[in-house]
C-alpha cells in the first residue's frame, strides 16, 4: 500500500489523472508489472487492471447497488444472477459486506464508497487508486475503510492512496512518497517518521496550526435562531423535514464550529440564514432585527458575510472578470454603487486593494474569476465579504481545497476579525480546523443539533462519535482516550 | 496595469474573431452552394456588393435595419438573463396591432398621439411576454415553449379580431382588410437625405436610443449588474442577493417592452395601419441578429444592416438570373456559424487565459523559490 501525499494543489490528483488515463503526460514514463505502458484514455487504464477511485463518488442514486456496479460492464456478467453472484463473492472475500440489490441513494456514504472500490474490482482492477478516500467520513468509518484496504493488499492488490491527513497515512501505508509544486520532495517509511517531519517535508516549512490564542467572546448576542424548522422536497418529490428545532446563539467575538457529516442539514442551516431558503418554523435574529423571512439582500446588507461551501456555485461568477466578482452580492454597497448606478472605478480599484491585501495571485483584475486556482478564488471571496465589515461572518468550509499558505491566511483572517467582534458560524469537514477556531462547538445530525463540546480539551475522535449519532448532549473528554500525535 | 492593456486587447480580438470567422466560413459555403447549382459565386457576391451600396438601396437598408436592430435587442435582453424569447415575434405584431387600434380610436395633437401608440404598443408586448415570465417562475413552464404557444395565440387573435365590422375595415379598391388609418398626427417624422433614395424613417432614432439605453442599464447600474448575474450564474445571483424570480418577469417585461418597438417604425413611418399584410417574423430574424451581434448593442447594430443588406439584394439576386433563396442560405450558414464560431472562440479564450495565468503565476512562484533557497 503505497501513500502519495502532499498539500491541496501539490500536483497529487494531476498525477492521478495521468495514472488512470485522464490526462497524458509531456515526459516520462509509467511501468505496471515490469512492463511499459501508455494510457490514452481510462479505458487504457482498466484494460490494465488500474481503477480509481473518485473523491467524488461517480454513482447514479436512483439505481441499486447491482445496477451501478454492471453499469458500462454489462459485457463481464451479465446483468442478472451471475453479475449478483460475482458481486456478492467479491464483497465476501474483502469484507465488503455489500448488499447488491439496495437503491445507492439509501446508502450512507462509507457504503457509497464501497459500492466504488467493489465497482473497480468488478472491472478486474490489481491496482486501486483512491483520490482523497478519508476526506467524507469520520473516523470510525475510517478505520473501516482502512480494514477493508488491508483486506485488499492481503489479496495481493496494489493500492495507491491519495491524502494530506497524515495521522492516517502514517498507521496505514507500506510506504510514502511526499510531493510538493509537482515534484517528488521525498519518500519516507512510515515505521521511522513522525507525522511532524512529513508535515515539514510536505510542506516545507513550519506547519501553520488553526490553534486561537485568547478568547474573545463577549456576552452581547448578535446571532439567535430559535426553534428553527425547515423542509423540503427530496429527490422523489417527498417532503422530509431537513431542519428540526434547530436552535443557537452567537455572540460578538465568538466562532461557533459546527460539525457533521455533510448532508445532516448544514447547507439548509447555511440557507436559511442567508435568505435563500423560507424556514417553516423559526425565528432568526441578527443584531436585535428580526431577519427570519427577510430577502437574502437585505442580510447582506445588514452585515452578513458569506464564504460558501460551493464557491463555483454561489460564491463566482466564473466567466466574469475579478472585478465584477468583487461586485457580487455588494452590488448595493460601496464603493460599488452610488445610488442606482454602478461605480466600476471605485470596484476596480477596491479589487487591485484586496488583490493585494489578501495575497490573491493573479496577473490582473480583468482576468476570468475560472482561471485562479481555488485558493485564490476563495482568498478573493473571503477578502470581498471581509471588505464589507461583517457582523456575522457564515463561513463554510473556508480552506477546503486551499493550499496551507492560503489556509493559514484565512485563519489569520477569522481571528483577527472575531477578535473585533466578529461573529462567525464555521462549518467544516476538517475536524481539526474546527476544534482549532471555534469557541464552541455544536454537532449536527439528521438536521438536528445533537450535541454540543468544548473545543479545548475534546478530541476528533470523541467528535466523529457524535457526528455518526452514537452519543449526544455535552461531550466530556475521557481521558482514556488517545491524544492527537500531532 | 500594461498586461492589462494586453488581456484586454486579446479579448477584443477573440470578440472578432468570432464573428469574421462565421461570416467567411458562410461565403465559403454559399459559394460552394452556388457553384454546385452551376453559377458563379464571385459575380453574385459583386452583383450585390454594387447594388448594396446604391443610395436608394442605403435607405432602404437603413429602414430595414432600424426594425431588426429593435428585434435584436428584444431578444438580446432575454439572452443576456438566459431567457429564450423566442416569442418577439407574437409580442410584437400583438403590439404593433393593438398600438394601431388605439391610435386609430383617437386623434390627438402629436405629441400626445405618438407617445400614446408607442407606449400602448410597449404595454402590450410587455404584458404578453410577462405571461410567459409568470408561467416560468409560478409553474416552472420552460419560457421556449411558453412564447411559441403564445406567438400561435397572438396570431389568432389578431385573426379574429382583424377583420371587417370587428376592429377593421375591408378596403374596397385593394381587397385587403386593415385597422383605420392613424390620424396624420399620428405620424413619425422622416428625413430626406437625397430625393430620388426617397425618406429615411425617423424612428431610427428611438431605435439609436434604446441601443444606447440598453447598453447603460445592463453596464452602468446596479439593476443591469444583477440581471447579468443571473444570466451567469443562477445560484450565485440567488446567494449574492438578487430575487431571481422576480429578475425572470422584469426582464421578461423589458424584453416584451421593446418588442412592442419592432413594429412602430412600420407603424408610424410606413404603413400607417395594420393590415393582413403587416410584416410577420421578424422575431425570429431577431433571435438570429442577437446571435451574430453577441448580445452587445454596437453588435447588434452591424447584424441588423448586414441582414438588412442580405434581404435588399436578394431582390437584385433574382433579377439577374440567380436563385434568391441562396440569400436564405446564406442567412441560414452564417447563423449556424455563429453558433460555433462563438463556442469555440469562447472555450479557446477561456483555456488560454487559464494556461497563461497558471504560467505567469508559475514563473513567479519560481522565483519565489529560488529567492528562497538563497536566502537559506
Amino acid at each position: 500500500m503505497h501513500a502519495l501525499v502532499g498539500e491541496n494543489g501539490a500536483g497529487k490528483s494531476t498525477l492521478m489523472k495521468i495514472l488512470y488515463g485522464m490526462q497524458k503526460p509531456d515526459e516520462g514514463t509509467i511501468t505496471i508489472d515490469g512492463e511499459q505502458v501508455t494510457f490514452n484514455h481510462p479505458g487504457d487504464a482498466i484494460a490494465r487492471g488500474v481503477g480509481m477511485v473518485h473523491q467524488h463518488f461517480m454513482l447514479a442514486d436512483n439505481l441499486t447497488v447491482l445496477e451501478n456496479v454492471v453499469l458500462g460492464s454489462e459485457k463481464l456478467h451479465g446483468i442478472g444472477g451471475k453479475a449478483r453472484a460475482k458481486i456478492l463473492e467479491i464483497s465476501d472475500s474483502y469484507g465488503l459486506g455489500v448488499r447488491p440489490d439496495v437503491l445507492v441513494e439509501d446508502l450512507g456514504v462509507a457504503d457509497r464508497q464501497r459500492v466504488e472500490i467493489l465497482k473497480v474490482l468488478y472491472r478486474g482492477a490489481r491496482t486501486l487508486i483512491l483520490d482523497e478516500p478519508t476526506a467524507v467520513l469520520v473516523p470510525q468509518e475510517v478505520e473501516a475503510l482502512f480494514d477493508n484496504l488491508r483486506g485488499l493488499k492481503a489479496e495481493g492488490l496494489t493500492v495507491i492512496f491519495i491524502s494530506h491527513k497524515l495521522g492516517e497515512v502514517l498507521s496505514v501505508a507500506d510506504e510514502i512518497t511526499v510531493i510538493r509544486r509537482g515534484t517528488t520532495v521525498g519518500c519516507a517509511d512510515p515505521k521511522t517518521t513522525t507525522s511532524k517531519q512529513l508535515a515539514e517535508l510536505m510542506v516545507g516549512s513550519e506547519l501553520p496550526s488553526p490553534e486561537t490564542r485568547e478568547s474573545t467572546v463577549t456576552d452581547i448576542p448578535l446571532l439567535t435562531v430559535e426553534g428553527l424548522r425547515l423542509t423540503a422536497p427530496d429527490a422523489d418529490g417527498i417532503e422530509r423535514t431537513v431542519l428540526d428545532d434547530i436552535a443557537f446563539t452567537i455572540h460578538k467575538g465568538e466562532v461557533l464550529g459546527l460539525a457533521g457529516v455533510e448532508g445532516n442539514g448544514q447547507a439548509e442551516l447555511v440557507e436559511a440564514i442567508m435568505g435563500m431558503r423560507d424556514p417553516d418554523a423559526g425565528v432568526i435574529t441578527l443584531d436585535g432585527a428580526d431577519i427570519s423571512h427577510a430577502p437574502t439582500r437585505r442580510r447582506r446588507e445588514s452585515g452578513i458575510g458569506y464564504v460558501p461551501e460551493d464557491r463555483h456555485r454561489h460564491g463566482l461568477l466564473l466567466e466574469a472578470p475579478l472585478w465584477e466578482n468583487r461586485i457580487l452580492g455588494h452590488v448595493t454597497e460601496k464603493p460599488n454603487s452610488k445610488g442606482a448606478l454602478l461605480d466600476p472605478n471605485a470596484a476596480r480599484k477596491d479589487t487591485e486593494r484586496i488583490v493585494a491585501e489578501y495575497d490573491v495571485r493573479t496577473p490582473g483584475i480583468d482576468v476570468t474569476a475560472a482561471s485562479l486556482s481555488g485558493g485564490n478564488q476563495q482568498k478573493l471571496i473571503v477578502g470581498r465579504e471581509m471588505s464589507h465589515h461583517p457582523k456575522l461572518l457564515i463561513a463554510a468550509h473556508p480552506t477546503r481545497g486551499v493550499d496551507v499558505g492560503a489556509q493559514s491566511q484565512i485563519w489569520d483572517q477569522i481571528r483577527e476579525a472575531r477578535r473585533e467582534g466578529l461573529a462567525v458560524l464555521l462549518i467544516s469537514a476538517d475536524l481539526d480546523e474546527l476544534i482549532g477556531l471555534s469557541d464552541t462547538l455544536r454537532v449536527m445530525y439528521r438536521g438536528r443539533l445533537v450535541a454540543d463540546a468544548d473545543p479545548a480539551t475534546i478530541t476528533p475522535e470523541e467528535l466523529g462519535s457524535a457526528m455518526t449519532g452514537a452519543a449526544s448532549g455535552h461531550l466530556e473528554h475521557s481521558t482514556a482516550a488517545g491524544g492527537e500525535d500531532e | 496595469m500594461k498586461k492589462f492593456a494586453k488581456i484586454d486587447k486579446e479579448r477584443l480580438l477573440l470578440g472578432l474573431a468570432a464573428p469574421v470567422l462565421a461570416l467567411v466560413a458562410a461565403f465559403l459555403v454559399t459559394s460552394l452552394v452556388l457553384l454546385a447549382t452551376g453559377k458563379q459565386p464571385f459575380n453574385a457576391f459583386q452583383i450585390m456588393g454594387s447594388y448594396g451600396v446604391k443610395s436608394d438601396s442605403q435607405v432602404y437598408i437603413l429602414n430595414k435595419a432600424t426594425t431588426y436592430y429593435l428585434a435584436g435587442l428584444a431578444v438580446a435582453v432575454g439572452f443576456r438573463m438566459n431567457l429564450f424569447n423566442i416569442g418577439v415575434d407574437g409580442q410584437y405584431r400583438l403590439a404593433a396591432f393593438v398600438a394601431a387600434v388605439v391610435g386609430g380610436m383617437v386623434s390627438l395633437p402629436s405629441f400626445l398621439e405618438l407617445p400614446l401608440i408607442i407606449i400602448v404598443a410597449m404595454l402590450v408586448g410587455a404584458a404578453w411576454a410577462g405571461l410567459a415570465g409568470l408561467l416560468k417562475v409560478g409553474r416552472g413552464v420552460s419560457e421556449v415553449i411558453a412564447t411559441i404557444m403564445l406567438n400561435s395565440i397572438a396570431t389568432a387573435i389578431i385573426g379574429y379580431l382583424l377583420q371587417p365590422g370587428r376592429l377593421a375595415h375591408l378596403d374596397a379598391n385593394t381587397n385587403s382588410v386593415h385597422t383605420t388609418v392613424l390620424p396624420k398626427s399620428g405620424w413619425f417624422f422622416t428625413f430626406t437625405t437625397n430625393p430620388a433614395a426617397g425618406p429615411i424613417q425617423g424612428f431610427i432614432v428611438i431605435a439609436a436610443l434604446a441601443g444606447v439605453g440598453y447598453w447603460f442599464v445592463l453596464n452602468r447600474t446596479r439593476f443591469g449588474f444583477d440581471l447579468r448575474t443571473v444570466g451567469q450564474s443562477e445560484s450565485a445571483a440567488q446567494a449574492s442577493g438578487v430575487n431571481v424570480k422576480r429578475m425572470v418577469v422584469t426582464s421578461m417585461l423589458i424584453s416584451g417592452a421593446v418588442a412592442g418597438l419592432v413594429g412602430m417604425p412600420t407603424l408610424l413611418n410606413e404603413s400607417h395601419q395594420y393590415a393582413t399584410d403587416f410584416p410577420t417574423g421578424i422575431g425570429f430574424t431577431g433571435i438570429a441578429i442577437a446571435l451574430l451581434g453577441r448580445n452587445h448593442p454596437a453588435g447588434i447594430a452591424l447584424g441588423a444592416l448586414l441582414w438588412a443588406f442580405l434581404d435588399r439584394t436578394s431582390n437584385w439576386l433574382e433579377f439577374n438570373g440567380y436563385d434568391k433563396e441562396i440569400v436564405g442560405v446564406m442567412q441560414g450558414v452564417i447563423v449556424l456559424c455563429v453558433v460555433i464560431a462563438y463556442e469555440l472562440v469562447r472555450r479557446y479564450g477561456l483555456g488560454r487565459q487559464q494556461r497563461r495565468v497558471g504560467e505567469e503565476l508559475a514563473a513567479a512562484a519560481r522565483k519565489n523559490t529560488v529567492k528562497e533557497e538563497v536566502t537559506a
